[in-house]
């Protein structure tokens, strides 16, 4: 996938959330969607299991129309959680132009967190993406639950953070936090565009 | 002074809360350029005096000090007057214009947003007028930070002097600024008329200059003088027709007709994430798209500041998007690259060429080629075979007959038969003859055709070494269409000199050019010669060049004598050819010597004449005589009578001298 398409004057950009399963990637998803407006937003994909577990993958187009000549599309997209589902994981994460890492903040799931992270760093490798280059930042889901469940920011940024990019602490069932997010790994995937030049 | 409006001055601005901190600090600037507030940044909506004030500011300075240069334009003039400077490489010329200028009133730069390459330009306009003492003022629409893709250093620059706004007129004001008008324009309104036109909710001066201008045409078409209500029904405004003439109700009073606002206030909407994320990505994508125009812009100040032709680049700036600018970038510099070497190339070669136009245009680099082949060509052509020497005019005979029909079938054919094409024999048998006479043939089918001895080659290839210029003494060689070298034995014992040659080889051969050798060494025997060079000789066909055989001799003699003569004696030619003789050259000697022996004794030449001279009495040839001799003489009364007896000719004594030592 081409970041930019100079000849069709596109700025298309793939976004992947990955994180642990039921970490809160489909409802942040969600949530961007019921804040774009119909006109702007294309159908949002879900393929989920009874229990709402995704099945496969969730995919939410966002149009933001044309900015400094350029038709500038967003696709969002989430990975199946689950680790028999890493298969998936890889298709999805091909061509990925930056990804948001939504952790679950509970204390009890940060192995989980660990797993997922090295997981995505695995995928990456496989396909050849030097982790160090992908834009990446980190959320930190469900910051609303009561303070002894949950572990602070700084200490997930201690455990999964190391490379010290971006991070934002959420609620996204509410939307606290969802849209910094989004404009986190906006921003960075942006930037690429002055700093190397058309992404292959 | 240039540009400002003789009715825009101090005196003519009415003062009021909305423009008085303003106006108050222009007087300040223009009473004392540059020492004060440096750059004044003044940003109000339209209409509202900005421009008044700049040139007030003008008219006042130049009144304090009438040799202060000031200038005033519009940022569409000073975009418009830099990208005519930047299309025409006269950038320089353009920052040069500004540089006596005292006080630099630059008005509505928010035309400058997005204009990434005008705006760094204004940056060092900005530095080098701060940096000389000069005064700067410019005015926005806007404050700096909210003009769209206004460079950070630009907004930091403003900050650094003083920003000020402009506020909309007060009621007052307004009533203020309309009665001065009146009276410029010498109309009395009855009372209450004017105040009916302040009170119509226009803001904006220039609108209100407008409603003036409106009850002026209105009043002079009436037969009687316009009333508060008509005024009020007139610039549409009711309300205000009922209580203009008790007093100023609606002073200050925001207006409510958007319509008659530039800006109509923004209510803040309900918090919108998605127009928020939306906001901050266009401002991201924008920013870094403009990057784009701001690298193009760099590249053309560059390479314009190199002498180069930037056309290519400034439409890529006119353009609304630019193709793939690192394409593009990259392409122009590869171009860049190319002239340059073809600019070190004829410095060799044609040094008085290598300023020319050519040279700067990455447009047309194919022009800076053609100047460089014609140099090439022109300027130091490779030496050319000698025009005396015509295959054709070489003798054939049973002895040389394979290889004169070689050298003729190598003319007519070129390269595709022998490459190369070597022809061996002994000094004076016609080699060189036959070399120039192929180099001459294929001369006339077309193209260049270098044809040199071997001692020229070597010297020019020290003289190459020694000036630095072997690049273009390669390329001189390299370009010909045949490389013909005479007495290639030459080279032997000359490493420098063969690697050249090899390199040469190879290029020619590679590209199907003919090449020819002569060598009076045998290939077998020679030596001092790399193999891998003595291969490839061996490689194309090898003839021999014998000594003339008799009737070959004879031929020539004739020919000799029937240039010489009016006739030709047989008998004479005969008995020369007779004489025995290793080479042709030799040979034709016998017949230079008969006939220097004629004209010495003033007789014509005949075979009994050449009889004497060649074997009995001595004849004298004068001092001034070519003729070789040993410098020992037949004693006249002597053991010795025929001089035919004598060895008067020792060819090589060297090397038979050193064979006996053997």
């Amino acid at each position: 996938m081409s970041l930019v398409n100079f000849t069709a004057r596109e700025i298309t950009c793939k976004i992947v959330y990955y994180g642990p399963g039921r970490s809160g990637k489909t409802t942040n998803l969600q949530y961007v969607f019921g804040r774009v407006p119909e006109t702007r937003r294309g159908r949002m994909v879900s393929l989920a299991t009874h229990g709402d577990r995704t099945l496969f993958f969730d995919f939410l187009p966002i149009e933001l129309g044309s900015i400094s000549g350029f038709t500038t599309r967003f696709q969002l997209y989430t990975v199946p959680g689950q680790s028999y589902y890493n298969a998936t994981r890889k298709l999805v994460l091909q061509g990925a132009d930056g990804v948001v890492f939504v952790a679950d903040s509970q204390a009890r799931r940060f192995d989980d967190n660990i797993e997922s992270l090295q997981n995505l760093q695995e995928n990456l490798l496989e396909q050849g993406v030097d982790v160090r280059q992908m834009p990446i930042v980190f959320q930190y889901n469900k910051q609303d639950l009561p303070r002894d469940l949950v572990l602070a920011r700084e200490d997930l940024d201690d455990a999964l953070n190391f490379r010290g990019v971006e991070s934002f602490p959420a609620d996204a069932l509410h939307g606290s936090g969802v849209f910094e997010t989004l404009k986190g790994i906006s921003e960075l995937v942006l930037r690429k565009l002055a700093v190397g030049g058309p992404a292959a | 002074m240039t540009g400002l409006n003789p009715q825009f001055r101090f005196d003519t601005l009415v003062v009021g809360a909305a423009n008085r901190l303003a106006a108050t600090a222009a007087r300040t600037v223009a009473e004392a350029p540059g020492t004060v507030y440096n750059p004044l940044f003044i940003y109000a909506r339209p209409g509202l005096g900005k421009t008044h004030l700049l040139m007030a500011m003008g008219h006042a300075a130049a009144g304090i000090d009438p040799r202060l240069a000031v200038e005033y334009l519009t940022a569409d003039a000073f975009l418009e007057s830099f990208a005519a400077a930047v299309a025409g490489g006269q950038g320089e010329a353009h920052r040069r214009r500004f540089a006596d200028v005292g006080l630099l009133l630059l008005d509505d730069v928010q035309f400058l947003s997005q204009r990434r390459e005008a705006q760094a330009e204004l940056i060092r306009l900005v530095d080098a007028l701060q940096a000389a003492g000069r005064q700067i003022v410019l005015t926005s629409d806007r404050p700096p930070g909210e003009i769209e893709g206004l460079d950070e250093r630009l907004i930091r620059r403003f900050a650094g002097g003083l920003v000020i706004d402009i506020l909309a007129p007060d009621y007052e004001t307004r009533v203020a600024i309309l009665r001065r008008r009146a009276e410029e324009r010498g109309t009395a309104f009855a009372p209450g008329v004017l105040e009916a036109a302040a009170s119509a909710g226009s803001e904006s001066v220039r609108e209100l200059i407008g409603a003036l201008h409106r009850l002026i045409a209105f009043q002079a078409a009436s037969d009687a003088p316009l009333d508060a209500m008509q005024a009020a029904l007139l610039l549409g405004s009711s309300e205000a027709a009922g209580v203009a003439e008790d007093g100023p109700p609606l002073a200050d009073e925001p207006p409510g007709d958007e319509e008659q606002l530039p800006e109509p206030a923004i209510d803040a909407p309900p918090r919108d994430e998605f127009a928020d994320f939306l906001s901050e990505v266009s401002a991201t994508v924008s920013q870094q798209v403009e990057s784009w125009r701001a690298r193009v812009a760099e590249a053309v100040l560059r390479w314009e500041g190199e002498g180069y032709r930037t056309a290519r680049l400034e439409r890529l700036l006119a353009e609304e998007i630019v193709a793939d600018p690192h394409t593009s970038l990259d392409a122009f510099a590869q171009d860049i690259e190319r002239l340059r070497a073809i600019g070190a190339e004829l410095a060799e070669t044609a040094p008085a060429l290598s300023g020319s136009a050519e040279l700067f245009d990455p447009d047309n680099v194919a022009a800076a080629e053609a100047l460089l082949e014609r140099a090439r060509q022109g300027a130091n052509p490779p030496p050319a075979p000698s025009p005396h020497w015509r295959l054709e005019s070489f003798l054939e005979g049973a002895s040389n007959r394979i290889a004169v029909r070689a050298a003729h079938s190598v003319a007519t054919d070129g390269a595709g038969r022998y490459n190369p094409f070597v022809i061996v024999g002994a000094s004076g048998v016609g080699k060189t003859h036959l070399l120039h006479g192929l180099g001459n043939a294929l001369a006339a089918r077309g193209g260049v055709v270098a044809c040199l001895g071997a001692h020229e080659f070597v010297d020019e290839l020290i003289d190459a070494i020694d000036r630095d210029a072997t690049a273009s003494w390669r390329a001189r060689y390299r370009g010909v269409d045949a490389f013909l070298l005479d007495d290639v034995h030459v080279v032997a014992g000359k490493d420098r000199t063969q690697d050249e040659l090899f390199l040469l080889f190879n290029l020619l051969l590679e590209s199907g050019r003919q090449m020819a050798f002569t060598s009076a060494v045998p290939l077998a025997d020679m030596q001092g010669i790399e193999p891998r060079l003595l291969t490839r000789l061996e490689g194309g066909l090898v003839v021999e060049l014998p000594a003339p055989d008799r009737a070959l001799r004879q031929v020539a003699i004739e020919r000799l004598l029937a240039a010489r003569l009016d006739g030709v004696d047989p008998e004479l030619a005969g008995y020369i050819a007779a004489r025995p003789a290793d080479s042709m050259r030799s040979a034709l000697g016998l017949v230079q010597r008969v006939l220097n022996a004629a004209e010495v004794q003033q007789v014509h030449p005949t075979a009994a004449l050449a009889r004497e001279v060649l074997e009995g009495a001595i004849v004298r040839a004068p001092r001034r005589a070519a003729a070789r001799v040993s410098g020992v003489l037949a004693p006249t009364a002597g053991g010795i009578r025929s001089r035919e007896k004598m060895v008067w000719e020792w060819p090589d004594v060297a090397a038979r001298l050193i064979e006996e030592w053997r």
